[in-house]
């Protein structure tokens, strides 16, 4: 039997219950022992505009989307509009029937710029602007059509259960579209029904009556559709498995690792981690009393940045989680906490910028600016996870770096992980070791704060502990804290501070600095969430006898040049491969490493790369015919 | 041991200029410590940028020199994180009602148990005499090309309005009656705002010493009338006396009033106090019951070197 690799898209008006149905057959399918990689897409707006979800179904480790569709489910217009092409030939799309007939004018949603790349393929193939248009074109290239009237749907079963309320309930549409899409592949019913009830444990009417409207339609698929070539009746499950979403792997790995206060400032796509945080505030705790995370929603980021560090001066893990435009706002903050060796993280979930950019969209943007944020010199670590189940384990880290090294850490993420729904092993909090480097417990008389010490780090008392004074300064100061403008002082401090990105290439383990995926004539060099696609572009190629080489460059400042060099020194072909337009990655490679970089793969459309689309730059340069700059323009 | 005055001074060389009213605040602050006996190491002075932003560095406590304007951030952070310390924020009016003041207005939304003392110079005395927040429309002071085109902010009435729930104005050459007035606040449960008016010497020559003092008031018998007068000494009751919301909106609007007054008759001492907000602490204590004894400064996060963190019952949430 060949392996199982299946795309279900659903898509709807935000706020008709897209992500719901999504949850729901992710949650079926991973309970199934398949592999889940999801990802929505969404416009900046609360109800009414196109949003979707795309779920990569597999029984290997998959690490990403594919352009291929297998499955569509679709109970509103816009979604056929947009998608039809991308279902595959001998894969399906379900659909409200009563739609066939809506023109593309009559959905107001759809903007001109595609509007008008829409009509001109459906003239030049001689069909109307309509759904039964696109579906036509659907149907020549060899997709089934599986049409059924949702409305009718609601009205038997409204009868059938004796429930007049159910007539009209046009939020249940999403269960029935997931309803419908498990009927046709055979998923086993019983695991539809756990997850429907697991899901509304907390309310049982609401369970019912998705339950009932789940067995109606999943039946009505089995009885009346055609046979579909394609089937996901469960495979073996690993114990142990979580079904995670983005924000979830930063947030848990705060819990772990004792971060104890999060001040934060809503934005898209961070806000979701502080939310899960403050859900969750108070903590359980192995032989102790009751431990909680205060969870602050403060007037601005800037305000954030300021209570995060007036946390970590009392000894307090404080971390603050923003996306560009906030951190933007926090700069001048950690210039700071720089030159007053304070401890901080901040998560930075990226989005498509610059300014307010594409706010619900992907982008790898902000990593020059995360080097540089700042005036002046100071040492920082910036410091990059590749995916979910990376980000727990690295948010533990970063603390460490940031208790041991004394510096602001800025720990990147982006809208593709925020919005990524994964299975991955359950995380383990015995893999997070705690070190808070030379924070004191007992302040022996005659402390300074910033006294000049071998390794560059000074002894860190903290506010309020005994005989524990010290003073802090955005000024210049010296060993106590004070203000000095004294110019061999300066040096001496400015020198001490700085030999700090020494002392971290020096002590933050290789492994931890950079994940090699092996080495070859081409080899990939990138960062951050590229990884998974990129993973299984490499795996396609590898099954067709290709061997492409990748590092995966996590700590990013300071630069592990030696390390990366290294690695790279039997390397013909360098091909850099990241989210945004100026290839900020490969600038700072070329930086460090004075080696130039033969190709680069990018996207900065605001959608995340598909390893589909790097498979296909990948072979072009493979066989020498790609352009030295490959933009990628998957999703709509 | 009891703690004296001089033992809250630092030796660090004091660069303010001869006559600067902030050497009257810096020394009221000191007697309020020694006055309440607080340990230093359990008080923190956080300041801002400007003259008044150098203060934390001629008291000896734990002091904190932040940035322009954010003041009030750190120092919320400290006091959410430790519940113990005896927190002080300082800066000027610029820093606090210009580029500070949203994050003025938002503090006193969260009445968070601590002081905030404003030094009310009318001038940014470290740029050289620009004009701030609090100087009048029209007037114009030495340095600036031209007379001053903003209205001016009221400190008393915008923190009142904000929700701060100690309101007082004090003045910088009556040492002994601003030492009092920062007792108050610091023993006040919640957020307590002080405006001290601080004569520039070298940059502000309309609101100066002599101005306040009257010296051009002066009647044909020599007889000085000070512009300066006392509210508890004219029976002004500032205190809300029970959570009502009559009794509330009464205090407030007296205070906001009182707060207007300016020219030959300025009030000083308290405006407003209302013990019956709950400081920001009790609202996190509502919601997390051992916060004030497992605040998270104190909190244990290790054992033996790794997480003692239990988040098994979230991951079973998650497991599949």
């Amino acid at each position: 039997m060949s392996a199982v690799d299946f795309t279900w898209l659903i898509g709807g008006p935000q706020g008709s219950g897209v992500e719901s149905g999504a949850n729901i057959f992710s949650r079926v399918c991973a309970e199934m022992g398949y592999q889940v990689f999801g990802k929505r897409e969404f416009y900046s707006n609360i109800k009414g505009d196109h949003s979707y979800f795309t779920l990569r179904i597999a029984d290997h480790k998959i690490h990403s989307n594919v352009n291929d569709v297998t499955l569509m489910v679709s109970f509103d217009a816009e979604t056929i509009f947009r998608h039809f092409e991308e279902v595959i030939s001998g894969g399906g799309i379900i659909y409200d029937s009563d739609l066939e007939k809506t023109k593309t004018d009559d959905v107001h949603t759809l903007d001109s710029p595609f509007k008008e790349r829409l009509h001109k393929e459906l003239e030049s193939k001689n069909k109307p602007f309509t759904i039964a248009g696109v579906l036509e074109i659907a149907k020549e290239k060899g997709v089934t059509l599986f049409p059924v009237s949702f409305k009718s749907i609601l009205a038997t079963l409204a009868e059938e259960t004796e429930n007049p309320r159910l007539r009209g309930l046009v939020r249940m549409f999403n269960v029935i579209g997931v309803s419908l899409s498990l009927g046709l592949v055979k998923m086993p019913p019983d695991s539809l029904q756990k997850t429907i009830g697991a899901i509304f444990a907390k309310k049982q009417t609401i369970a019912e009556l998705n339950q009932q409207t789940a067995t109606y339609s999943y039946n009505y698929a089995t009885a009346k559709f055609e046979n579909f070539g394609h089937l996901l009746i469960g495979t073996k499950k690993e114990t142990g498995t979580l079904l995670v979403q983005g924000h979830q792997g930063t947030a848990l790995g705060k819990m772990a690792c004792g971060c104890r206060f999060q001040p934060y400032y809503p934005i898209t796509p961070a806000s979701d981690e502080s939310v899960f945080l403050e859900s969750n505030e108070i903590l359980e705790i192995i032989d102790d009393r009751p431990g909680s995370t205060a969870v602050i929603q403060t007037e601005d980021e800037i305000c954030a940045m300021g209570m995060a560090i007036g946390g970590s001066l009392t000894g307090t893990r404080s971390a603050t989680c923003t996306s560009g435009p906030g951190f933007a706002l926090m700069t001048e903050m950690i210039g700071w906490a720089g030159i007053n060796e304070v401890p901080i993280v901040i998560t930075n979930y990226q989005r498509s910028g610059p300014s307010t950019g594409l706010p619900t969209r992907h982008g790898q943007d902000d990593l020059l600016f995360s080097v540089y944020a700042g005036h002046g010199d100071f040492p920082k670590i910036v410091y990059a996870s590749g995916d979910i189940e990376e980000s727990f384990y690295d948010t533990g880290n970063c603390f460490n770096y940031a208790d041991i090294f004394q510096v602001p850490v800025i720990h990147l993420m982006d809208k593709f992980l925020a919005s990524s729904v994964i299975t991955c092993k359950r995380f383990d909090t015995q893999r997070i070791p705690i070190n808070r480097g030379k924070l004191l417990e007992t302040v022996d008389d005659g402390y300074r704060r910033f006294e000049f010490t071998d390794d560059g780090v000074s002894p860190r008392s903290r506010l309020g502990i005994d005989n524990g004074i010290f003073w802090s300064t955005g000024d210049e100061s010296d060993e106590t804290g004070h203000i000095t403008e004294d110019p061999v002082l300066r040096v001496k401090m400015m020198d001490k501070r700085m030999s700090r990105l020494d002392l971290i290439l020096k002590n933050i383990p290789e492994e931890e600095q950079v994940l090699s995926f092996g080495t070859a004539d081409h080899t990939i060099i990138s960062w951050g969430s590229a990884k998974g696609p990129i993973l299984d572009a490499i795996d396609m190629l590898k099954k067709e006898g290709i061997s492409i080489g990748f590092i995966q460059v996590k700590l990013l400042h300071p630069f592990p040049t030696d390390y990366v060099k290294s690695l790279l020194k039997d390397t013909k072909t360098i091909i850099d491969i990241e989210a945004n337009h100026s290839a900020q990655f490969g600038k700072l490679f070329n930086q460090n490493i004075q080696r130039d970089i033969d190709y680069f793969i990018l996207k900065y459309s605001g959608r995340a790369m598909t390893s589909t689309e790097i498979y296909d730059s990948l072979k072009k340069i493979i066989e020498n015919k790609a352009d030295k700059r490959e933009v990628l323009m998957h999703g709509a | 041991m009891a703690l004296k005055l001089a033992d809250y001074k630092t030796d660090v060389h004091n660069d303010w200029c001869p006559g600067c009213g902030d050497f009257g605040i810096v020394n009221a602050i000191q007697m309020a410590l020694a006055d309440m006996g607080i340990q230093r190491d359990k008080a923190v002075m956080f300041s801002g940028i400007g003259c008044s932003g150098k203060t934390s560095h001629f008291i000896n406590t734990y002091g904190i020199h932040t940035l322009h304007g954010r003041v009030l951030t750190f120092a919320q952070g400290a006091k959410i994180t430790n519940p113990e310390l005896t927190v002080v924020a300082i800066g000027g009016d610029g820093d606090g009602l210009g580029i500070g003041a949203g994050h003025f207005v938002a503090a006193g939304r969260r009445n968070v148990d601590m002081t905030y003392i404003i030094f009310d110079n009318g001038v940014y005395g470290l740029t050289k005499g620009q004009a701030s927040p609090t100087l009048k429309l029209g007037e114009q002071t030495k340095s600036l090309p031209s007379p001053n085109t903003n209205y001016n902010v009221n400190p008393i009435g915008l923190a009142v309005a904000s929700g701060f729930t100690f309101v007082a104005r004090g003045y910088s050459y009556d040492i002994k009656h601003l030492k009092d007035l920062i007792v108050q606040a610091v023993n006040h449960k919640g957020l307590s705002f002080l405006d001290v008016l601080q004569p520039c010497p070298t940059y502000n020559d309309i609101n100066t010493r002599d101005w306040y003092a009257g010296v051009d008031l002066m009647d044909e018998a020599q007889k000085r009338h000070s512009r300066i007068y006392k509210l508890e000494e004219t029976g002004f009751d500032p205190v809300v006396h029970y959570a009502d919301e009559v009794e509330i909106n009464e205090k407030l609007s007296q205070s906001l009033i009182k707060s207007l007054e300016w020219g030959n008759k300025i009030p000083i001492g308290v405006f407003y106090k209302n013990d019956t907000i709950s400081p920001y602490i009790t609202r996190l204590q509502d919601k997390i019951p051992n916060y004030m004894e497992n605040p998270p400064s104190k909190q244990n996060i290790s054992k033996n070197g790794h997480s003692n963190t239990d988040i098994s019952k979230i991951l079973d949430s998650l497991e599949v």
